[in-house]
């Protein structure tokens, strides 16, 4: 498939187009990085970084707490090595969730899967799932939705390191653009009590993990572990039955 | 830093963040999963969220010890209620920042 095609396939797949679908889709996520990209752009731009550095981060990693960490890193001149390691480790709770994705997206040819796993954050992760098991959702949308969080994205941190310091702190509770829409997502979830309870499990393991163990290790740990033991909940139960 | 050292950089960065979302994508998406692991797998959404929310409502950052009662899990005990009678991703999203932002100036 050439370019062209692409195109046509995400401005005009069946009687909706995918852009429009996708950009609604996509608003609560853009809602919730234009605070945190604009907050990350003044951060940048204290610490030294051009605005075309910032630009040249997003664009090349598209990974919000990984590129906070890196500009913290920058600020008390951490080594290179160090900083792509640590962006590794932040990021490896990605893998899990292309693994998940990849239940929806079987058989796809690996040129639209390349494209598409550079736009897989967490958030993109939770809106395409939730989309993908409640309602008509295809690939072309949720490539749209990526895309569009990612221009956003890209666009607020740029904003940020050239006009930020005017942006009042925490106005109109944007800061809570994300928490309230993590929640919303989490609500949309719960389709059946092992669902609720998975949830409940990985709330208090990550909790306790979050408080006991240093480091960013307590989002896979505990997604791991609640789903795991709620795999085996589900499996005991059916065995009973 | 000049040009090259934050392409370098940012290079490296780039690539420790694309592997991890492109490489299981590419294998799993042209194998036929096991029952138990689609199982599994469709657990892992709910587990994410809960894991990336919940030490943000219990939890104090900065000391990274236990908090209960932050205003930010106060408000959402509204926002969840609003998000289980409307199911409305948007909608929840703007009152959770509106009852936020009043319980902010008001607290």
């Amino acid at each position: 498939m050439n370019f062209r095609d692409y195109l046509t396939k995400i401005f005009l797949s069946e009687n909706r187009s995918s852009l429009h679908d996708g950009a609604t889709a996509a608003w609560p996520i853009c809602l919730g990085y234009i605070p945190i990209g604009l907050a990350l752009g003044v951060l940048a731009q204290q610490t030294g970084l051009p605005w075309w550095a910032v630009a040249m981060m997003s664009i090349l990693v598209f990974a919000g707490s990984a590129q906070f960490i890196c500009v913290a890193m920058l600020a008390v001149g951490a080594s290179f090595p160090a900083i792509i390691f640590t962006t590794l480790v932040v990021n490896l709770r990605h893998t899990l969730m292309s693994s998940a994705l990849a239940v929806y997206l079987p058989g796809v040819n690996r040129r639209f899967l390349s494209l598409f796993a550079y736009g897989i954050t967490d958030e993109s992760f939770a809106v395409n799932m939730t989309r993908f098991r409640n309602e008509v959702w295809d690939r072309w949308r949720a490539l749209t939705l990526n895309h569009i969080a990612n221009l956003v994205w890209i666009l607020a941190t740029i904003t940020g390191a050239l006009v930020g310091q005017l942006v009042p702190q925490g106005a109109f509770g944007i800061d809570y653009a994300l928490t309230g829409m993590f929640i919303c997502l989490l609500v949309l979830q719960l389709n059946g009590r092992i669902y609720i309870i998975t949830g409940l499990l990985a709330a208090l393991i990550s909790v306790y993990w979050y408080v006991l163990i240093p480091g960013d290790s307590y989002i896979v740990g505990a997604s791991i572990c609640a789903a795991t033991l709620g795999y085996f909940l589900q499996r005991y139960h059916r065995r009973i039955k | 830093m000049t040009f090259s050292d934050y392409l370098f950089l940012f290079g490296g960065m780039g690539l420790v963040t694309y592997l991890p979302r492109a490489l299981p994508l590419l294998y799993l998406a042209h194998k036929q999963l096991p029952q138990w692991l689609i199982d599994w797998l469709s657990l892992i959404p709910v587990a994410v969220l809960s894991a990336l929310l919940a030490p943000s409502l219990f939890t104090d950052a900065v000391e990274r010890s236990f908090s209960l009662g932050k205003l930010e899990f106060i408000v959402a005990i509204p926002t969840l209620l609003f998000a289980l009678k409307t199911r409305s991703l948007g909608g929840t999203v703007l009152v959770g920042m509106i009852l936020y932002w009043l319980a902010g100036m008001i607290l």
